[in-house]
């Protein structure tokens, strides 16, 4: 009796273990390309990112899944002082870091960490500095190198920020992947060993997963932190394939080799949502595609004018005919899923007649000529531009205005559009922070104007004074108020054409559950889980 | 045969110099830089450009920037990836097995079924089996790979479940890289199955990249072999008595295969161009698709580096070929 009872325990207990241990929920998701490397501060492609920031590493602020809000991550809370210049954060305690092969963490994660993480891209006297050929595109591209006056370490968990100036954007810069934080224990453990290249290749985080091997090209495998303190993943693995044709990434769909792919072929797209066996999530991008008028270059330092071409264009048409259904029309220079951005504004409605009347109210009846600059390469706010322009030729053609498409390599281009040799120009862009601001500044500010950025070279007094002051404050409220005004001002004064933000789509297989759709265009699988 | 050896040997010394030069000028001639291509849309200012340019040299004269490379090509450094940081060389090394075993195994392939066949096709000329032959090879030679890697895998791979859709190896097994050449890795590894399932990966891929091959060869096969039938030694012997199948596989078969050898030895070229399509199909990662990514990158030193492996690999092959050729067939090695 006793011997069958033990026996049929001991049988039990080996069936629940062979069944626990067989039950290693493992996510497969079809990456489109390799990482750069595991350092996201020295990179700026969306697959390293994916690759490093977003599964290894956290942030000291951290976006709010599927938003671009701010919530606390390695900060637990935070405090602004009145006049912008001093943010001081309180972190979190008992966050660890992984445990890796060859490192093993003495301590939870302390100020030390923070501060390094940041002079070591910001200060050139710091011994990792220079470390893996060190360039730190973001850090210096979001203009922390102006920005920051001093880091300084308050105690154990509390950091203090000094800035030059204030900077409302400044949280929202700081939960980008550029500002992941490092163990400085690691850092220090493998310059003392002469290899301190080994941190950019293998670093240990505190974000959910553990990088555990990656084979160049072809697969990086993670497991899930076991000690996140933020609670395990629903997963138990997580392992990126490699595979850069979209064609291949539905097939491996399809055959259930990987669960969750990104970019899918447009033309797929339509099958993939009939197939009862896959999920087709959907969102707008971070993003926006636009015409630029060159303002310094006449007629187009004429409102009229601008006005003009803008009823002329027939968006509806681009959007069938270039992005076939991946796109929403524009009409302001944000995006919606931006805070801020103001529903009241009314577009341009397609209206040749319009066009032609304020054309001749211009003191141009008879039209000009004029040229469209479009760019040879694929970017994710217009994926045919070479197309898009000439829709717009022949859309401006009907008005009477004659435009010649002009095109260079895309280095070139961008590099020529900046020096403003265009009279108009096709381009567009991709948000970084989630923050009007990065829009609004960088692309229409006086001083963009003056470096480049701004490719319309427009200076307008009252729209500039609106961001400016839009940037001091860090009231929400107040600085939603001024954007809303500043975008009324430019629908006005139409130095763009706004045309269209792309719709992002990713394909995954039913068993996936819990997958949120980043708006900055990161791909996350923390909140995954597997049916 | 030394001599013979020498004086091949010393032939290459001015191609190896050759490539690095046109490599060296075309990818500079290409309009964009690194430093501009990294920044994207955001664009970088001028100071901090002209700085990046000077930490990296690309601000000095070509010339001089060529001479350096080419001091440091010979002591062995090929330089340091724009964007990965590390060492090109190892970036390649770590690739490049990659590429060779999916060639090797396309070679397999293309011979295991092109030689039966054009043996077949030159012996049975002008009758159904020959035109069979030369229009299905026809077919093969004109086949855009990309488009027949896709087909395999949406028949094989997708409707029938016959064979895997891409990469080297399930991911279910975690294998060390020790030779990167995954047929050797998986029988050292004590992972049961994996060897089977690194073949099995290989198979589709060795069809798409063999399939050109398969065609060049089962044509020269097929010519060299006609050329062969009608010397008089093949009359000789088949008026000596001897059985078909010991003219055509003794005497006709070993002077056929000589061209058919060079012809292998030419593929090497044409093998590791279709790799960059194959291997991007494929999830391979090898050298081709690293390549192509180089390129678009701006890459400067993994465009170099890389092209100045590929070109000492066909010309040591090349040169492997005519060695061959002069150990099968005395008169070349003697002649002057």
């Amino acid at each position: 009796m006793k011997r069958t009872l033990l026996g049929a325990v001991a049988g039990l207990a080996m069936a629940v273990a062979f069944v626990a241990g067989a039950e290693a929920k493992t996510l497969v998701y079809c990456s489109e390309g390799s990482p750069e490397g595991f350092n996201p501060a020295l990179y700026t492609a969306g697959t390293t990112f994916d690759a490093s920031s977003r599964t290894i590493f956290n942030r000291l602020v951290e976006f709010k899944l599927g938003t671009t809000e701010i919530r606390p991550g390695l900060a637990e809370t935070w405090d602004v002082s009145d006049d912008g210049l001093n943010y001081t954060f309180h972190l979190r305690h008992g966050v660890k870091f992984h445990n890796k092969a060859d490192f093993t963490p003495s301590r939870d994660v302390n100020a030390d960490d923070v501060v390094f993480s940041f002079e070591r891209q910001w200060k050139a006297d710091n011994a990792y500095h220079g470390v893996s050929n060190g360039t730190y595109e973001y850090f210096e591209g979001m203009g922390m190198t102006d920005i920051l006056k001093s880091i300084d370490k308050l105690d154990d968990y509390t950091v203090r920020f000094v800035l030059s100036a204030p900077e409302a954007p400044f949280l929202a810069d700081l939960a980008m992947d550029f500002a992941s934080i490092f163990s400085k224990e690691q850092a220090d453990q493998y310059l003392a060993a002469g290899t301190p290249e080994e941190l950019d290749q293998n670093p240990s985080g505190t974000g959910p997963f553990v990088l555990v091997d990656y084979q160049k090209d072809a697969v990086i495998r993670y497991n899930a932190n076991t000690d996140y303190w933020e609670g395990k993943a629903a997963i138990d693995k997580l392992v990126f394939a490699i595979t850069t044709d979209a064609s291949v990434r539905y097939a491996k769909l399809l055959a259930g080799e990987c669960q969750i792919m990104p970019y899918p072929n447009p033309a797929d797209i339509k099958a993939m949502q009939a197939n009862a066996a896959l999920t087709v999530q959907e969102q707008q991008g971070l993003n926006v595609g636009y015409l630029a008028f060159n303002t310094e270059k006449p007629p187009f330092d004429n409102k009229l004018v601008r006005q003009a071409l803008n009823y002329a264009i027939n968006k509806q048409a681009i959007l069938d005919a270039v992005f076939q259904g991946a796109g929403q029309a524009a009409k302001n220079p944000i995006p919606p899923t931006i805070w801020s951005y103001n529903d009241d504004v009314q577009d341009y409605a397609y209206d040749p007649a319009k066009a032609k009347e304020l054309l001749a109210e211009a003191g141009m009846p008879s039209g000009f000529e004029t040229d469209i600059w479009a760019m040879p390469v694929q970017r994710p706010y217009n994926p045919n531009a070479q197309r898009m322009a000439e829709l717009i030729q022949a859309d401006w053609a009907a008005v009477g205005v004659t435009a010649k498409i002009v095109s260079f390599e895309w280095g070139e281009y961008l590099d020529r559009s900046k020096k403003g040799e265009h009279q108009t120009v096709l381009l567009g862009w991709t948000g970084d922070n989630g923050d009007p601001d990065n829009f609004l500044n960088q692309l229409l500010g006086c001083d963009a104007a003056k470096s480049g950025g701004n490719r319309a070279r427009w200076c307008d007094k009252s729209f500039n004074d609106l961001i400016v002051q839009a940037k001091r404050t860090s009231d929400v409220n107040e600085r939603t108020d001024l954007y809303k005004k500043a975008q009324v001002v430019f629908k006005e004064e139409a130095p763009w054409v706004t045309i269209a933000h792309s719709v992002v789509f990713m394909p995954m297989r039913k068993e996936v559950t819990g997958y949120i759709m980043d708006p900055l265009g990161t791909h996350q699988f923390y909140s995954v889980d597997l049916q | 045969m030394l001599r013979f050896f020498l004086t091949k040997l010393a032939g290459l010394i001015p191609t190896f110099f050759g490539v690095t030069l046109l490599v060296f000028a075309m990818i500079r001639l290409i309009p964009g830089d690194p430093i501009e291509i990294l920044a994207g849309e955001r664009g970088i200012d001028p100071t901090r450009h002209a700085q990046l340019m000077h930490q990296f040299g690309y601000d000095r004269p070509v010339l001089v920037q060529y001479g350096i490379y080419i001091l440091d090509v010979l002591q062995g450094d090929l330089g340091k990836s724009l964007v990965t940081k590390k060492p090109v060389l190892e970036d390649f090394l770590v690739l490049f097995p990659a590429t060779i075993e999916l060639s090797i195994c396309a070679i397999i392939f293309a011979l295991l079924i092109g030689l039966p066949v054009g043996i077949l096709a030159g012996v049975k000329r002008g009758r159904p089996a020959d035109h069979t032959v030369m229009a299905l090879s026809l077919t093969g030679f004109s086949m855009p790979i990309f488009w027949w890697g896709l087909l395999l895998i949406i028949l094989f791979s997708v409707n029938l479940g016959w064979t895997p859709v891409s990469g080297r190896l399930d991911f279910a097994y975690f294998i060390d890289p020790v030779t990167n050449f995954m047929l050797i890795d998986t029988l050292l590894s004590d992972e049961k199955g994996s060897f089977l399932d690194a073949l099995h990966h290989l198979v589709l891929p060795s069809i798409v990249l063999g399939t050109i091959p398969l065609a060049v060869i089962a044509r020269m096969t097929r010519s060299s072999m006609l050329e062969v039938l009608s010397e008089d030694y093949i009359r000789t012997a088949r008026a000596k008595g001897l059985s078909p199948l010991r003219v055509v596989g003794l005497h006709a078969l070993r002077n056929a295969l000589i061209p058919v050898v060079t012809v292998i030895g030419l593929q090497t070229g044409t093998l590791l161009a279709g790799a960059i399509l194959t291997e991007t199909i494929f999830s391979w990662p090898g050298i081709g698709k690293w390549l192509v990514d180089s390129i678009g990158r701006r890459d400067y030193p993994s465009v170099q580096g890389g092209i100045l492996m590929v070109a000492i690999v066909i010309m040591t092959v090349n040169l492997i070929v005519d060695l061959m050729y002069g150990l099968i067939n005395p008169r070349i090695r003697h002649a002057r």
